[in-house]
C-alpha cells in the first residue's frame, strides 16, 4: 500500500538536494569553524555563506541570525532570552493561547519564576485581535510574542500590524514563523518585528536545525553558554552541514515562494472539493481567516477523533489531531480551545492535514475517497 | 593533509555518514506522531536509544540525546543545581573544564549559587586536598572533565569520587566528551552520576549529543516545549542525528583499545622528540589521554607554528577551537600556573583512529624543518 502522508506541518521530506548540499558539505569540510587553520577556515567559510543566505531570506543582516538546534530552541532562546535580558525593564509578558508549546511552555516557566504572563485570546477564526493587544499592554510589558502562522488551524496574525502596536513601546516583539517560513514572504524591515523563529525540517531541510533572527540591538540572554559561536549568544561547535543544507532547502522555498503558494492553495481546494463531492460531512476550522495554504484543519461531525485518525491510519493516511509535539497523547488542542471552548465538538472531531511538495491531486483524490469510506463505517465504531 | 587536530572536530566515519543520510532519505518523519510512519521512526529513535544505555551501561530511559557538549553540559550542571536549590546552593567545578563548564559556573554565580573553582596541580590533574577543602555536606553538584582538552590529562576521577561520595550527596557530572573512543567510559568505570558526550569529537557528525545518567536523578528541562526526551528536552527528535550518534559510539567502543595502544604509541614518539628537543617543553603530563600531545615552544607563537605547519597541509591548533579565536591566554594553562614566556609558543597535537606512523613521522619532519628555518631567520 503507497502511504499517503499529510502530515507536512509535523515534518517534512528532506530535498533530494538538501540532502546532495549536506552529503556534499560533510564531505569536503569537517572542520571546526573556530579552529584557526585552512581546515577550520574553509568551515568558517560555509558557515558564512550559508547564514548569508539564510539571511537574504528575510532581509536581514547575517550578523542577526542565530543558528539553533531548531524551532523549540529559537523559540526558547527568544522567549526566555529576551525575558531574562530585560527583566530590569518590567516583568509583564504577552503571549497568546494557541501558540506552539515551545512558547507556550517557556511563558509558563516564567511566570514560576515571578513574571506576569497575560495570555491573548483569540475568536472563533483564531485571530488575535489589535484592540485585545492593544488592552493587554501595559508599562512594564517587555515582550510580546505572537505566532505569525498557527500550525494546528493554519492561521495567519496581521504580524506587520500587531508589531506596529508596539512600535513606540519598549517591549521587544517576538513571532514564532516556523509554520510560515517557507510559506509566505517574510521581510523582517517590513514586519517590523524584533525576534522571529524559524526550523530547517519544516521546509524540506534537516532536523536539528533552526534560526532565530534577532533585530540588531535587542538583548538577548543566551540559554547556552561556553565557547564564542554565534557571536556569544549560542555557545556550542557549529553543524555547519545542517547549516548548509537549511540554506538549500530555504533557498528552494524561496525561489518557488509564489508558485508553492499557489499549488498548495489549489491542492487544498481540490481536496476540499473533493470530500464535498462524496457527500462528506465537514466543516474547516478557521474558514474565513487568512490562512497557511498548506493547513486544512477540518470538523467532522460525530466523529471521535482517535478513532477517526486510527482508522484513517490503516487506510494508509497519515494525518495528525494537532501538533506532533503533543500528538502522543491525544489532549484536545489547546488551539481548539481557545478558539471554540472547552465543550465545543471541535476538540474531539478535528483533524489535521498538511500539505507539501510532494504531494500530488491523485493523492488527495485517493485521501478524500478513503476518508468518505471510513466515515461511511456504521456510526457505532465512533462511541 | 595530515589532519592533527581531532581535538576540535573529527572527520565522519564514512558509515556514520551513510546512516545519517539512509535516515534522512527514508525515516525522516516525526517520531511523536501517532500513525505507522511516526511510530516507525520513534522505534528507531528507541533503538538508537537503547544502544546507547548498553555501552554505557544504563537504562534506556537515562538516555537524553541533546545538540552536542555544550548543551549537554549547560543542561546537566545548571538545571541539577536549580533542582537541587532546597538542598543547598553550593557547587564546585574545576578550573580546567571546557569553556561550557567554566561559562555555566560564572553565570550561576550571577545567579546566586556558591561556585568554588577546583585547583589543578602543574600536570592540570585536579589537587585533592584542595577538593576535601573545598566539599561540603550541602554541596549539590560537582563537575570536572574526564580528560582535559587542551594538555590530555586524565583526571583522578576515583579519588575524587571517594572524596565526594563520603563528605556530601552532590551529583557528578562528568564532560566526557574527549575521552570517549580513547579510555573505557561507561558507568562501571566511570560510577559518576551524568556523562556528556558530543558526536562530533569520535568521528560521529556535528549538532548531536547525548547526555546520560546512572540512575533517575531530578533535574529541570533546559529546554521545554513538546516534552520529548521524558519532558526533559523538547523539540523534534532528530532522528537521524541519534542513530548516527549511536553508530559512531559503537564503533569507537568496539576499536577503543586498539585506538588507545595505536595511538599510545604514536603520542611516544612525539614525547620522545619533544622532551629531546631543546626549544621544547612539554605540557602534556605522563599517563595522559593518548591522543593528545601538547607542547610550548621557545621563541615562536603557536600562531606562527600553526600557520608554518599549514603551508605543509599539517594541521594542529593553538590551544582548543573554542577558545583560540579568544584573544586572551588559555584558562587551562594559567590554572596549571604554566610561566607567561611559554604561554604564547603553545601548540596542541591532537591525534584520530585514522592517523597513521607515516602522519608522525611527515609531522615530525616537517616541525623539525621550520624550526630550523625559524633559528636561521632568528640568527
Amino acid at each position: 500500500m503507497n502511504r499517503i502522508y499529510l502530515d507536512h506541518a509535523a515534518t517534512s521530506p528532506v530535498h533530494p538536494d538538501v540532502i546532495a548540499a549536506l552529503t556534499e558539505s560533510y564531505t569536503t569540510c569537517f572542520g571546526n569553524a573556530s579552529s584557526i587553520h585552512e581546515t577550520g577556515r574553509s568551515a568558517r567559510k560555509q558557515l558564512d555563506q550559508a547564514r548569508e543566505r539564510l539571511a537574504a531570506t528575510i532581509q536581514a543582516h547575517p550578523n542577526e541570525i542565530i543558528l539553533t538546534s531548531g524551532g523549540t530552541e529559537a523559540d526558547n532562546l527568544a522567549v526566555l532570552g529576551a525575558a531574562y535580558a530585560n527583566r530590569h525593564l518590567g516583568t509583564h509578558i504577552i503571549t497568546t493561547s494557541i501558540e506552539h508549546h515551545a512558547v507556550l511552555h517557556a511563558a509558563m516557566q516564567l511566570e514560576k519564576e515571578g513574571f506576569e504572563v497575560t495570555y491573548l485570546p483569540v475568536t472563533e477564526e483564531g485571530l488575535i485581535t489589535v484592540e485585545t493587544l492593544k488592552n493587554a499592554l501595559r508599562e512594564d510589558t517587555i515582550l510580546v510574542s505572537i505566532m505569525f502562522g498557527n500550525n494546528e488551524v493554519g492561521t495567519i496574525q496581521n504580524i506587520q500590524e500587531l508589531a506596529g502596536v508596539v512600535k513606540d513601546h519598549q517591549t521587544v516583539f517576538h513571532t514564532d514563523a516556523v509554520q510560515a517560513y517557507g510559506t509566505l514572504e517574510i521581510n523582517v524591515n517590513e514586519l517590523g518585528v524584533d525576534l522571529l523563529s524559524t526550523s530547517a525540517h519544516k521546509i524540506n531541510g534537516p532536523k536539528g536545525i533552526g534560526f532565530l533572527y534577532q533585530r540588531a540591538g535587542t538583548k538577548l540572554r543566551p540559554l547556552a553558554h561556553g565557547g564564542q559561536q554565534e557571536r556569544k549568544r549560542r555557545a556550542g561547535t557549529e553543524a555547519i552541514p545542517l547549516a548548509v543544507a537549511f540554506a538549500k532547502a530555504a533557498d528552494i522555498k524561496q525561489q518557488s515562494l509564489r508558485k508553492h503558494h499557489l499549488t498548495m492553495l489549489s491542492l487544498k481546494q481540490h481536496f476540499l472539493d473533493e470530500l464535498t463531492r462524496l457527500g462528506v460531512t465537514f466543516e474547516e476550522n478557521a474558514k474565513s481567516a487568512e490562512q497557511l495554504p498548506h493547513i486544512c484543519n477540518l470538523f467532522f461531525p460525530q466523529t471521535d477523533i482517535e478513532t477517526l485518525l486510527i482508522q484513517l491510519d490503516l487506510a494508509g493516511i497519515d494525518a495528525s489531531s494537532g501538533s506532533a509535539c503533543t500528538a502522543g497523547a491525544v489532549d484536545p488542542s489547546h488551539v481548539l480551545v481557545a478558539m471554540f471552548g472547552e465543550q465545543a465538538p471541535q476538540l474531539r472531531s478535528s483533524v489535521r492535514f498538511s500539505f507539501g511538495y510532494t504531494t500530488t491531486k491523485e493523492q488527495l483524490t485517493e485521501a478524500a475517497e478513503k476518508i468518505a469510506g471510513v466515515l461511511a463505517t456504521p456510526a457505532s465504531i465512533w462511541k | 593533509m595530515i589532519y592533527l587536530d581531532n581535538s576540535a572536530t573529527t572527520k565522519p566515519d564514512s558509515s556514520v555518514l551513510d546512516s545519517f543520510v539512509k535516515v534522512n532519505e527514508s525515516l525522516w518523519f516525526n517520531p511523536a506522531s501517532i500513525h505507522a510512519l511516526g511510530d516507525q521512526t520513534n522505534r528507531l529513535l528507541e533503538s538508537a536509544r537503547g544502544q546507547i544505555a548498553e555501552l554505557l551501561k544504563t537504562q534506556t530511559k537515562s538516555v537524553i540525546f541533546t545538540s552536542g557538549g555544550t548543551e549537554g553540559t549547560n543542561f546537566v550542571v545548571r538545571q541539577t543545581a536549580k533542582a537541587r536549590k532546597s538542598i543547598g546552593k553550593h557547587i564546585l567545578i574545576s578550573k580546567v573544564e571546557h569553556p561550557a563548564g567554566i561559562e555555566v559556573g560564572k553565570l550561576m554565580l550571577d545567579e546566586g549559587f556558591e561556585v568554588d573553582w577546583l585547583e589543578v596541580d602543574s600536570t592540570g590533574a585536579i589537587q585533592l586536598e584542595d577538593l576535601k577543602k573545598k566539599i561540603r555536606r550541602t554541596t549539590t553538584v560537582v563537575s570536572i572533565q574526564h580528560v582535559n582538552n587542551e594538555i590530555g590529562t586524565i583526571q583522578p576521577l576515583q579519588e575524587c569520587l571517594e572524596i565526594i561520595r563520603s563528605n556530601s550527596r552532590a551529583i557528578v557530572h562528568v564532560d566526557a566528551v574527549q575521552s570517549y573512543g580513547k579510555l573505557p567510559v561507561d558507568f562501571d568505570s566511570l560510577p559518576v552520576d551524568w556523562l556528556t558526550l558530543s558526536g562530533h569529537k569520535f568521528h560521529g557528525i556535528k549538532g548531536s549529543g547525548v547526555v546520560v545518567c546512572s540512575k533517575a536523578i531530578d533535574l529541570e528541562a533546559l529546554i521545554v516545549g513538546g516534552g520529548q526526551e521524558f519532558g526533559l528536552r523538547s523539540g523534534t527528535a532528530p532522528v537521524a542525528q541519534a542513530v548516527a550518534l549511536a553508530k559512531a559510539m559503537r564503533l569507537a567502543h568496539q576499536d577503543q583499545q586498539v585506538t588507545h595502544d595505536k595511538l599510545s604509541l604514536l603520542q611516544q614518539r612525539l614525547l620522545d622528540f619533544f622532551s629531546h628537543h631543546p626549544l621544547v617543553t612539554v605540557l602534556t603530563p605522563k599517563n595522559a589521554a593518548p591522543h593528545i600531545v601538547t607542547v610550548a615552544v621557545k621563541g615562536v607563537t603557536g600562531e606562527v607554528l600553526v600557520n608554518a605547519l599549514e603551508k605543509h597541509e599539517i594541521y594542529v591548533s593553538t590551544s582548543s577551537a573554542c577558545s583560540s579565536k579568544k584573544k586572551s591566554t588559555s584558562h587551562v594553562l594559567e590554572a596549571m600556573n604554566v610561566p607567561n614566556e611559554l604561554i604564547d609558543g603553545v601548540i596542541r597535537i591532537s591525534m584520530g583512529k585514522d592517523t597513521t606512523e607515516q602522519d608522525i613521522t611527515t609531522f615530525l619532519k616537517t616541525f623539525d624543518l621550520i624550526l630550523r628555518q625559524l633559528e636561521r631567520n632568528l640568527q
